[in-house]
């Protein structure tokens, strides 16, 4: 009891993350109808800029108060990323809009692999080990030897998540933006006819998504406490499989898309088996595609002749 | 430049104060993405501590480079402006000079080992031969059975490297196990590889665009990872080595006295089995080439063709989708495992971190930037793409400049990027994107790009 207990705080903490990751993926194919496949690697990108302002401020500049530095670092990492994305966009997708369906996820995938070249490029291929933020944990109960324990990082991780999903969700359902937002997804066409800057709505929500990328970048350096060129791929994934099951266009289907993958993952490493447990996402994927495409809270698709 | 500036008075804008607007804002632009990836690099010092090495002058590039960029293509769309026609014809391929083109090209390859002899001397040659020839062979190969599934029945597969990888770990299960020879294993592993092309099509029957290509991309991690952790079979990370080397009609090329030196009473050299071994690959791809022209002129071919352009006219026409998705499906991965089966004796030794998504994605690059459905266009991608990054690991020069601590061959994957998006913003379609039809009225008229809408279901 005390295990499952422990292991489903592990998740909720994981699975925030990767909703919030899910957003990103969730809104761009809401609007545009395309997978963004560097979504993942600009997740990734994130986590080093994170990571580089972090020393920049404790080692370079020492600044003394970690929770002030940890604002700032959230900022910048937030600013810097969102500038990627929106340059992302501009470059490499905007020019294919109207192209073949295909291309933008070409593009994408070519992106993709930019990124995080780019990064093992210029920040070298190893792992990067980050100084221990917020170790300390509070044991919630003990008994028979085991102790479930809920540690300062996780806490902050699951009320940064519910804080910043508030905001969003104010943005997106009470603000003009949100509305040009929700307009664009219906119909494009209809919204810029009736005065809607469409390019700049899309730049927009690109922007958004890659801001709450970068806040997850933050906290999975935190909560991992190793970042790596390479972990923009099996997050950007699994991220995108919870949109995917969650329903994808739906936003509290990727909130929880993103719980119930990290539940699941976390589950199935602690029951089954660790070295599977990047088969258990993968086949999530495979199966909700083929057998629920329209995902736990998404509209079905209906194909129009 | 200079000249670039002054010519195009006469256009609207001042394009040189328009280049330096918009080349200023580039720069502004890089700098921004510049900072702080590329200016502080994170190293661990001695006692593990990641420290910070400030390199600004990689900003100070960037910018440049930025700026420059955006100035000159400024300046060169507006002076070219004016002088391109309306609607540009598409490049009428006279059909008897595309028939002497791809004539010519088939001596060239035969020929090929020949020439690098001739150049580049024994030594040389084997560099030419085995990390150009038969590697970009590999993936003209890929890519032209790649290009059953992608370019002919639209359907976009990015899990491709799984059948690379059946066809590999087939022939080199079936010969450790079975002591099988690669001549054998060669068809036996193209097979499975179909069957497995079968298998993960039946779920994805109803899937379309990127839905398609999300699941094939799960599949294909999926095997990866099985190939990983399944280690009674596998071997896991460590991988399976051993894998018995092609013979030549039984004959072996070793040294020994029963070897294909040895009964043609010429002297052992290790340059025969790699020309061997390019004229092998060669068959293999030119087999692939040859079946893929048969079949689009099939009802089966045309058939993919037609669910390309529009599945739901398809299904009113009375074609079985499924049938025609399953068999595109098995061809593309049947081929798939023939490149595989090649790979694994080539290497002669095989492990999981050859068949990473990156290779998926590689091949599906070379499909469609060559032009979804163009065979040449395939292979000229391929010889593009691979041959050019091959080519970044040759630039010793760079090291001059830059210091010997610049390795260009690390930049190929980043370029290989960067190409995929540059071309796909440049050109959609591909590079070579008009394509002949294969019935027509009397004569054959190249379709244009703009007719030819593939994977858009």
């Amino acid at each position: 009891m005390e295990y499952l207990l422990q292991q489903i705080i592990n998740g909720v903490t994981l699975g925030s993350i990767y909703g919030l990751i899910a957003i990103g993926y969730t809104m761009v194919f809401g609007i545009i109808g395309m997978v963004n496949f560097a979504h993942g690697d600009v997740f990734m990108l994130s986590t080093f800029i994170a990571l580089i302002f972090l020393l920049l401020l404790t080692q370079v500049l020492g600044l003394g108060s970690l929770a002030i530095a940890l604002f700032i670092v959230l900022i910048l990492a937030m600013l810097l990323t969102s500038l990627w994305a929106w340059a992302i966009e501009r470059l490499a997708y905007r020019p294919l809009r109207g192209s073949f369906r295909l291309a933008p996820l070409i593009s994408a995938i070519g992106m993709s692999i930019f990124l995080s070249n780019l990064v093992q490029v210029t920040q070298g291929p190893r792992n990067k080990p980050v100084p221990s933020i917020l170790g300390e944990v509070i044991t919630l109960s003990e008994r028979e030897g085991y102790s479930v324990t809920l540690s300062y990082r996780q806490i902050l991780i699951v009320v940064v998540t519910g804080v910043l999903l508030l905001a969003f969700w104010y943005i997106v359902q009470k603000t003009s933006l949100g509305r040009a937002q929700r307009a664009c997804e219906q119909d494009r066409r209809m919204a810029a006819l009736l005065g809607v800057d469409v390019d700049r709505t899309i730049s927009l929500t690109f922007v958004i998504g890659a801001a709450l990328a970068a806040v997850a970048g933050l906290l999975f350096m935190i909560y991992y406490g190793v970042v790596n060129f390479n972990d923009g791929f099996v997050p950007g994934v699994k991220a995108f499989t919870a949109a995917v099951l969650g329903g994808i266009g739906s936003l509290p289907g990727a909130v929880l898309g993103g719980l119930l993958i990290g539940l699941i993952e976390t589950l199935w490493s602690a029951y089954f088996s660790i070295d599977y447990k990047d088969v258990a996402t993968f086949s999530i994927l495979a199966v909700t595609l083929v057998f629920l495409p329209s995902g736990l809270l998404g509209k079905p698709e209906v194909e129009k002749v | 430049m200079a000249a670039a500036a002054t010519e195009p008075r006469s256009l609207p804008a001042n394009p040189l104060a328009r280049g330096l607007k918009e080349g200023l804002g580039a720069a502004l632009l890089a700098f921004g993405l510049a900072v702080p990836i590329l200016a502080l690099r994170t190293e661990q010092n001695i006692s593990n501590q990641l420290v910070l090495q400030p390199r600004w002058h990689y900003v100070g590039f960037a910018v440049l480079a930025a700026f420059l960029g955006r100035l000159l293509f400024v300046l060169a769309t507006s002076a070219a402006a004016p002088r391109r026609p309306k609607a540009a014809a598409p490049a009428a391929f006279p059909a008897g000079a595309a028939r002497a083109l791809s004539i010519l090209g088939l001596l060239l390859l035969l020929l090929y080992p020949v020439l690098a002899l001739a150049i580049a001397g024994r030594a040389g040659a084997v560099k030419w031969i085995d990390n150009f020839g038969v590697q970009i062979l590999i993936y003209i190969m890929l890519g032209w059975g790649l290009n059953i599934v992608v370019g002919l029945a639209g359907l976009l597969d990015l899990g491709y490297v799984a059948f690379y990888a059946v066809g590999a770990y087939s022939t080199a299960l079936l010969a450790q196990n079975f002591g099988l020879s690669f001549w054998l294993c060669l068809p036996l592993a193209g097979i499975l590889a179909a069957f497995w092309g079968i298998l993960l099509g039946f779920p994805v029957l109803r899937l379309r665009g990127d839905y398609l290509a999300i699941v094939t991309l799960a599949f294909g991690e999926i095997i990866r990872l099985v190939l990983i952790n399944w280690v009674p079979v596998t071997n896991g990370y460590a991988g399976i080595s051993g894998i018995p080397r092609p013979t030549f009609f039984g004959l072996p090329f070793n040294a020994s006295d029963s070897g294909f030196a040895a009964f043609f009473g010429i002297e052992f050299s290790p340059l025969h089995r790699i020309i061997f071994l390019f004229y092998v690959i060669l068959a293999l791809a030119l087999i692939t080439n040859w079946v893929t022209l048969r079949l689009r002129r099939l009802p089966i071919g045309r058939a993919w063709e037609a669910l390309r352009e529009d599945e739901i006219a398809c299904r009113a026409l009375g074609i079985n989708t499924t049938n025609t998705k399953l068999t595109a499906f098995a061809m593309g991965a049947g081929f798939g495992g023939f490149a595989g089966s090649f790979f694994a004796a080539r290497q002669g030794f095989i492990s999981p971190e050859s068949f990473t998504f990156m290779e998926s994605a590689v091949v599906l690059a070379i499909a469609v930037l060559g032009g979804m459905g163009s065979q040449i266009g395939v292979a000229i991608a391929a010889a593009v793409m691979i041959g050019g990054t091959e080519i970044l690991r040759e630039l010793e020069w760079l090291k001059q400049i830059f210091g010997s601590a610049f390795d260009p061959a690390q930049y190929r994957m980043l370029l290989f990027g960067l190409a995929m998006v540059l071309v796909m913003v440049w050109k959609p379609r591909g590079l070579v994107s008009f394509r002949r039809p294969s019935i027509f009225l009397r004569e054959a008229r190249p379709v244009r790009a703009d007719m030819v809408k593939e994977g858009s279901g």
